[in-house]
């Protein structure tokens, strides 16, 4: 018998057994299941994730200082504003803000602001937290890449910057301390 | 001070010299003592051996307080984190307590200065000594393990470590062996002497859930908890491993099944 | 092929691309339906592919682990461990290529000897067979590379004594180590070099493995029976027939690698290597890895420095010229009785091997007794004058003369038991390592080309596929 023609038109129908389906489908599911440790090791590790909050004690800052920490590899920027300073917050209209929004929704306490130190424009350190820096036109912040100024609020109110300096997500575990960001 | 300790050892060595010189006859060489007495570790039969073993909760807290109340003073474990330590059973609060009570150097500061602050979940558990020069300073010139690894770093390690510190200090030393100071006989040791001091004594720790304190008892909490320590994934290891080896047993028979209906139109 | 080539198929994308990049034909008369294949081929023809496999998960799973790894002295110990800590399944990834590399040897070895056992090796696929001592010696390399990475007691001593193999090469030999090294001992600068060409060496196996399968295209698959495929009726297409039965050897092969990965992931290795490097530190008992402990013993056989590493190198270099050495014009050991023997005999050495590689050089196996002679010397040496001639000019047999001897030379019991221990007699260790080696070199040098010449091998059949035997090959009686 002539085992070369037969076998061509032979495997043709034998892919549609069910068991050649079934063996199929084993090796189809389990490559899947081997490729996602493949993929997944690529995602934060427990050492990073660990370093996903951080605890930041306020209670040595004396009011109009400001303090840096680091925050999931970025600048973190925390300053105890002076009553002037957040009436001076307050009390801008929203209309002459490029992206208006109030300052009671960016301060969970007047007194301390919390902020990313991250520039909206293209990410560089704004000056303005450490004394003696050069805090711009607004007595905020100002970002020497680009000269991009903000506000007490850290609104952005000149320059390229098109959105305020971003407020990550926090929470007061006492009067004095916050934890910074989100468990992962 | 160091300076004075070292010397300290420098003339007892000297002392210790003399007689041992004049006995040499009687006592047996090293490679003489380990063949007669060295001892092979017993084996124990603990809740996570075997393919489907897993840790004993309980167990892994009292062998973290036996590691904390005695093996600590001397010993390091420098690859755990505290975080980690929610494994064998603490909350994450509990965990964060417990960070608190130990000091990490941390800096430098504004200012340029290392300081010294609680440790925080994030941090590794600190280690007794600054560095391996310092610990053998201390330590009459050996060098205390750090234990992170050590049931991987052993033959047989688990049961090594229980042997060691559970059954081997109980032994009066022959009098064909000779012991220098600085020197404890133990024949689960590779050379039956060895620098460490008997551990564990009955007692020493006192166990919160209630266990006796026995000295086997304590070696073997601990060798858990470092078993745990030296591979903290072992659990998921053997679990998906189980899940494993099912897919492919009814792999292995689908695609036999598979390979011979193919195969069934070739003549031989 | 090339210029006038029109592809075959149906589908107007893949003919489109195929006419173009005729890459479907290739795979097709590769591994494909185009691919005819001996019909007789037994389970041990699995392992080709099982090796292909084993080179994917370490491809695979070492270029993963890279991503996580850090190529400096005091920072590789602890990313190994981050990888087993932290790293999201980075346990497993690293068991497997640990345990990989293993298996990639169990895998090959088996293919090997396959080789030998069929005759795999003679014309016309000399060139194949030599490329595949070239993946062979590439995968040492990288292997032992490889283990050098985690930066353990063994990785670090295991590389001080290999790369101290090349100090025997007269005049450079210690130019040539301080090159391998990037110092004056293995340090950093050895790590990163060693991290770099581990990346690097494994691109080089997979473009021998593809000259590999290409030179296996050429005269196609030996088959058990060692004859030649002489029509269609003796093939079948590689797909479906060869694709399922290697699917079904991968879960079976599979099975056993994760019994290891899961359960023993740490069998094969050597507990030393959870010890961070220190350089001012042995370990007592230094073992290579146990798929180069057959080498290492051939190594260990020879007392010269410089012939031993030329023995270990000529234990892989001879079967390069294993093609040549053979003689014998049948290629299938099934049809040559003394040759099947002696196959097996070379195996049983080739662990022998193995074992000795791992085993204490001085290791008593058997024991003769003592050497009177030596023990009768060391006692005279304490005589005085009159009774030391006496006790040489007529040495006793029995100890316990001896020993009355040891007493009037003042020497007590337990020093003179000492003595007797001394100078036992025996077979040890290296002794059967000596001759495990030379036997093994006997077998390739002498046994095969002799074997040739004298061997009356058993009749051929016709065909593989027909077990009638033919008229030029039936017994001359």
């Amino acid at each position: 018998m002539s085992i070369e023609a037969d076998a061509i038109d032979g495997a043709d129908v034998n892919r549609r057994d069910f068991i050649h389906i079934a063996t199929g489908s084993m090796l189809a599911v389990g490559g899947a299941m081997v490729a996602w440790p493949f993929i997944h090791q690529m995602n934060p590790s427990a050492d990073v994730r660990a370093l996903a909050t951080i605890e930041v004690d306020l209670a040595a800052l004396e009011p109009g200082m400001g303090m840096k920490a680091m925050f999931r590899g970025k600048p973190l920027f925390i300053r105890r504003r002076t009553d002037a300073e957040i009436a001076e917050a307050r009390e801008v209209s929203m209309t002459s803000l490029p992206d208006p929004q109030a300052d009671e929704e960016r301060a969970q306490k007047a007194e301390y602001l919390v902020l990313l130190g991250v520039c909206t424009h293209l990410g560089c350190v704004p000056l303005g937290t450490g004394s003696g820096e050069k805090r711009g036109d607004y007595n905020g912040w100002f970002c020497p890449c680009h000269g991009s100024h903000y506000d007490t609020s850290g609104r952005i109110r000149k320059g390229p910057a098109p959105y305020n300096l971003e407020i990550p997500f926090y929470e007061y575990t006492s009067d004095t301390t916050i934890k910074v960001g989100k468990e992962v | 001070m160091k300076k004075a300790l070292l010397s300290g050892f420098a003339a007892l060595t000297l002392l210790g010299a003399a007689p041992a010189a004049m006995a040499e006859e009687e006592y047996l060489t090293s490679e003489e003592a380990t063949e007669k007495y060295h001892k092979y570790p017993e084996h124990f039969s603990f809740p996570q051996s075997g393919i489907m073993g897993t840790f004993d909760r309980a167990q892994l807290q009292r062998g973290f307080q036996v590691y904390r109340e005695v093996c600590s003073a001397c010993h390091s474990l420098e690859r755990v984190a505290f975080r980690t330590l929610t494994q064998i059973g603490y909350s994450e609060e509990e965990v964060k307590a417990l960070a608190a009570e130990y000091e990490v150097q941390d800096g430098p500061d504004d200012d340029g200065e290392m300081y010294y602050r609680p440790a925080k979940p994030s941090d590794y558990i600190p280690s007794p000594y600054e560095n391996e020069q310092q610990s053998r300073a201390s330590n009459g010139g050996a060098y205390p393990p750090d234990l992170s690894l050590i049931t991987k770093a052993r033959p047989h390690g688990p049961d090594y470590v229980a042997s060691l510190v559970g059954l081997g200090y109980t032994d009066e030393a022959p009098e064909d062996v000779q012991v220098s100071d600085g020197q404890y006989y133990n024949p689960y040791f590779h050379t039956v002497l060895l620098a460490m001091a008997q551990p564990l004594y009955e007692e020493q720790v006192e166990y919160a859930d209630g266990t006796p304190a026995t000295i086997e008892q304590m070696a073997q909490d601990v060798t858990t908890f470092l078993t745990w320590a030296a591979e903290p994934s072992m659990e998921a290891r053997k679990r998906t491993g189980i899940g494993v080896m099912i897919f492919l047993a009814i792999l292995i028979v689908v695609s036999y099944v598979s390979y011979k209906k193919v195969w069934e139109d070739v003549k031989k | 092929m090339a210029h006038n080539y029109q592809s075959k198929y149906q589908n107007p994308v893949i003919n489109w691309i195929d006419t173009r990049l005729p890459i479907f034909w290739l795979v097709d008369t590769a591994v494909g339906a185009g691919h005819p294949t001996p019909k007789n081929l037994n389970y041990w023809w699995n392992f080709g592919s099982l090796a292909g496999l084993c080179l994917v998960i370490q491809l695979i799973s070492g270029f993963v682990l890279a991503m996580h790894y850090t190529p400096h002295a005091d920072m590789a110990f602890a990313s190994v461990e981050h990888i087993m800590r932290d790293v999201n399944y980075g346990w497993r990834i690293r068991y497997i290529h640990a345990n990989g590399a293993s298996f990639f040897f169990v895998v090959v070895f088996i293919h090997i000897f396959r080789g030998l056992y069929y005759g795999s090796y003679k014309a016309p696929r000399e060139l194949l067979w030599m490329l595949g001592v070239t993946i062979l010696l590439l995968m040492m390399a990288t292997a032992f590379m490889g283990y050098v990475l985690p930066w353990g007691q063994m990785s670090f001593w295991g590389a001080t004594v290999i790369t101290n193999l090349f100090s025997a090469v007269p005049f450079v030999g210690d130019s040539i180590v301080t090159l391998l090294w990037g110092g004056f001992s293995v340090d950093n600068p050895t790590l990163a070099r060693f991290f770099s060409l581990h990346y690097l060496l494994p691109f080089v196996i997979t473009g021998t493995v593809i000259l590999h399968v290409w030179a296996l295209n050429m005269p196609g698959s030996n088959n058990p029976s060692g004859i030649d495929v002489k029509g269609p009726q003796d093939t079948i297409p590689f797909h479906p027939y060869y694709t399922i039965k290697d699917v079904f050897g991968i879960a079976v092969f599979l099975a056993v690698f994760c019994a290891f990965v899961f359960f023993m992931p740490n069998a094969l290795g050597h507990p030393d290597n959870y010890i961070p490097a220190d350089p001012l530190a042995t370990p007592s008992h230094i073992v290579p890895e146990w798929y180069f402990l057959p080498f290492y013993a051939i190594l260990r056989a020879v007392p010269d420095k410089l012939l031993g590493v030329v023995a270990m190198f000529a234990s892989i270099g001879v079967l390069f010229v294993l093609p040549w050495l053979d003689t014998s014009p049948v290629r299938s050991a099934t049809f040559r009785p003394l040759y099947k023997k002696f196959f097996w005999i070379f195996i049983v050495v080739c662990f022998g091997l193995g074992w000795c590689g791992q085993a204490d050089t001085d290791m008593p196996l058997i024991p003769f007794g003592e050497d009177e002679q030596a023990i009768a010397e060391n006692i005279a040496a304490r005589l005085p004058a009159d009774s030391r001639a006496e006790l040489l000019a007529n040495v006793p047999g029995d100890l316990k003369v001896l020993e009355t001897y040891a007493t009037r030379a003042g020497m007590s019991e337990a020093a003179f038991e000492r003595l007797v221990e001394k100078e036992k007699v025996t077979f040890d260790v290296l002794h059967l390592n000596r001759l495990l080696t030379a036997y093994y070199f006997f077998h390739f040098l002498v046994l095969i080309p002799l074997l040739g010449w004298f061997e009356k091998t058993r009749p051929l059949p016709e065909s593989l596929s027909s077990p009638v035997l033919s008229p030029s090959a039936m017994p001359a009686e």
